[in-house]
């Protein structure tokens, strides 16, 4: 019978069916990070629990370091604790951590892939909404809470019942300075918050192939805002080429093995989803969020919807949404003045974003009142970008150049912004109150960001560019 | 965990969609917050930092609730089980929502909290019965017979996954159940080693060239 990718994943991973009927899948790799690792290492002490496989376990610190040049445990006097508590746990077990001096420090879900950790058709666990992000590579994740990691460390699997598929087939050709983020928020605004709650979505179609890695990273990394259980793309050869070399890749014969493996990673021609959704991206705008949750998308050329014209169950939401964001119907999204500028996080923070974003830039200033930072994702990235001088760039023009973490994607480290102001920012959630007390913020490409950033309002970058 | 045993309580209702975990609880600051402050930390207070008295939660007959009944979508956003232990902090034992997030409702489950659907009609009558009540009578919900009866006397029946419903009631060990399973992860590990050496013995690596 023909298969899906996801069914491959699953049969390969499937260890055995426990007693309440559950599907045990094996975990190849489980990344944790300081927010909520010490909570289950406390938990697993108490109850005298192991770690099964501490080889294949590695922690980060990404959630509540500060961002600061020069920073110690102590910069975000809130993160501290965790940093620490993160420190004598994984110890304790014997896991690997990225420390703060480590070169691979970063956000687990930058880190990953780029050390070649996560691999096609591989199966990943992060306590962190956001872990489908590695399915740009054509592995599975599994996003979990605090009790789910506490089973991933003591018996190296996850049970759960198989989610159905939903296949998202893009369309047509990407425009320049349109990428993953953009396609994401267009693929949000079509099926919304819930749209594919129970399912595992796989990105296919022509707009797919086109995508470079990073762009299929930020892709998937917006899955769970759809709802998604995760989301991944199929390894094809772009993937293949961009593991190689990779510190923790395999080489030589494992490779050649490898390889093998993860050309048959792919659905079959004639396989069947439980769902499919078909969108066109010939022609796709720069997308930009207008409310506060990131279905609230519209390119960036259109106007501030009326919640009169929407379905009375989207009505309510949308009321209060532009109460929040302090936008009155039929506002042109271009224009709308901000105050704050955040490039960063696991959706857009690897080297590929900050180079067009510092393209944007290069040779310009940041607009009189408004505030910029730039934050890596991970330390290996600023290192690269650094390389490039991509910093000077930045910093030339006015940003703040940051050391690696999540900063003000969650405001978990001391980095937000302030009351009242409209920040756009690369990141993934538009939620109240995320970066900060009443931060109105607009989630957008690093392009958008970064050339809004110049203007000191939302533009279209491509006019942006076009007038020089 | 502990067994899930009948809940008899007063029902709160908070019925907007799509409600997040951020707002659920914010990101806590300490290894040991405070869950039942966290709990709305920001939704039930006004800009100057009183509580809102207009917030369900914050109002005098649900000071006591054990039931949430809750809109469309609840528990999106971050995987945080935070935003299910702040919940059981204030002793809310049983959630009914229109629908939940995916990774909010295993939180849930694992925590020994009751997470319901009903069909629509009577997710709509249950609200209105809620309302109606206004905390001046109580809820059941009884797991055993997956039924609800809400305030005003209205009786609901639910569906449950049974393995679901045999893990709360039985407060069974999520980890011990699996570990029952040893023998084949062990099995398939041994697999691993010779079919896909690569997934398993990994190089040694501490920085990029």
């Amino acid at each position: 019978m023909p298969e899906t990718l996801i069914d491959k994943i699953w049969s390969t991973h499937r260890v055995g069916r426990r007693i309440d009927g559950k599907d045990l899948i094996y975990i190849d790799r489980h990344l944790l990070h300081e927010l909520h690792a010490p909570e289950a290492f406390r938990k697993m002490t108490a109850a005298g629990r192991k770690v099964r496989r501490p080889e294949l376990t590695f922690g980060d610190l990404d959630h509540t370091v500060s961002s600061a040049v020069g920073r110690d445990d102590q910069s975000n006097p809130d993160g501290v604790d965790f940093i620490r508590a993160m420190r004598a746990g994984t110890s304790r077990f014997g896991i690997r951590l990225f420390d703060l001096d480590d070169p691979f420090q970063g956000i687990s879900h930058v880190v990953g892939p780029e050390i070649g950790l996560i691999l096609p058709g591989m199966t990943y666990a992060c306590p962190d909404s956001h872990a489908s992000t590695v399915g740009g590579l054509g592995a599975l994740a599994f996003a979990c809470g605090t009790s789910e990691l506490e089973h991933v460390l003591s018996t190296q699997t996850i049970a759960v019942t198989k989610p159905r598929s939903l296949r998202v087939l893009l369309g047509g050709r990407l425009s320049r300075l349109v990428g993953g983020k953009d396609v994401a928020l267009r693929v949000l605004a079509e099926i919304g918050v819930a749209g594919a709650q129970g399912h595992i979505i796989e990105f296919a179609g022509p707009a797919i192939d086109d995508l470079e890695i990073e762009g299929r990273l930020t892709l998937c990394n917006l899955s769970i805002e759809m709802g998604a259980r995760s989301g991944l793309i199929a390894a094809d050869e772009k993937t293949f080429s961009w593991l190689e070399g990779r510190p923790y890749a395999p080489s030589g014969r494992d490779l050649e093995l490898a390889l093998e493996a993860w050309k048959s990673m792919r659905s079959d021609a004639d396989a069947r989803f439980d769902r499919e959704v078909t969108i066109d991206c010939d022609g796709l705008e720069p997308y930009v969020t207008w409310g506060t949750d990131p279905s609230q998308a519209l390119p960036v050329t259109g106007t501030v919807p009326d919640p009169d014209t929407l379905a009375p169950e989207r009505r309510d939401r949308t009321e209060r949404a532009l109460e929040y964001m302090d936008l009155a119907v039929g506002t042109p999204l271009v224009g709308l003045p901000i105050q704050r500028v955040f490039i960063g996080s696991c959706t857009n923070a690897r080297l590929s974003d900050l180079k067009v974003a510092a393209e944007v830039i290069a040779g310009r200033r940041i607009a009189a009142g408004v505030i910029g930072l730039v934050v890596p994702g991970s330390s290996l990235v600023k290192r690269q970008a650094e390389a490039l001088g991509l910093d000077v760039v930045f910093t030339d023009a006015g940003f703040v150049w940051g050391e690696s973490g999540c900063s003000m994607c969650a405001a978990g480290n001391g980095d937000h912004g302030e009351p009242g102001e409209r920040c756009i920012s690369t990141t993934n959630r538009n939620f109240e109150n995320r970066q900060g007390a009443g931060v109105r913020t607009h989630l957008a490409s690093p392009a958008t960001a970064a050339a809004a950033a110049v203007a000191g309002e939302i533009v279209d970058v491509r006019d942006f560019l076009d007038r020089g | 965990m502990q067994p899930f045993q009948t809940v008899s309580g007063v029902a709160v209702a908070y019925l907007a969609d799509d409600v997040n975990t951020d707002e659920i609880t914010p990101v806590h600051r300490s290894l040991e917050p405070d869950f039942a402050e966290l709990l709305f930390a920001r939704r039930k207070r006004l800009a100057d930092g009183s509580l809102d008295p207009s917030f369900p939660l914050n109002r005098a007959q649900f000071a006591k609730a054990e039931v949430l009944v809750a809109g469309r979508n609840f528990g999106c956003g971050s995987s945080r089980e935070s935003a299910v232990w702040a919940m059981l902090a204030v002793g809310i034992k049983v959630i009914v929502a229109r629908s939940f997030a995916d990774i909010y409702r295993d939180n849930c489950l694992k925590n020994g909290l009751l997470p319901v659907v009903l069909v629509a009609d009577d997710q709509d009558q249950l609200e209105r019965d809620v309302i109606d009540a206004d905390g001046a009578s109580q809820a059941v919900v009884d797991l055993v017979t997956q039924t609800i009866t809400s305030p005003t006397g209205t009786n609901f029946s639910f569906e449950m996954d049974a393995a679901e419903r045999t893990a709360l009631l039985e407060g069974l060990d999520d980890i011990g159940v699996s570990l029952r399973e040893e023998g084949s992860i062990r099995a398939f590990e041994l697999g691993l080693a010779i079919d896909s050496p690569w997934l398993i013995a990994l190089p040694v690596a501490t920085d990029i060239d």
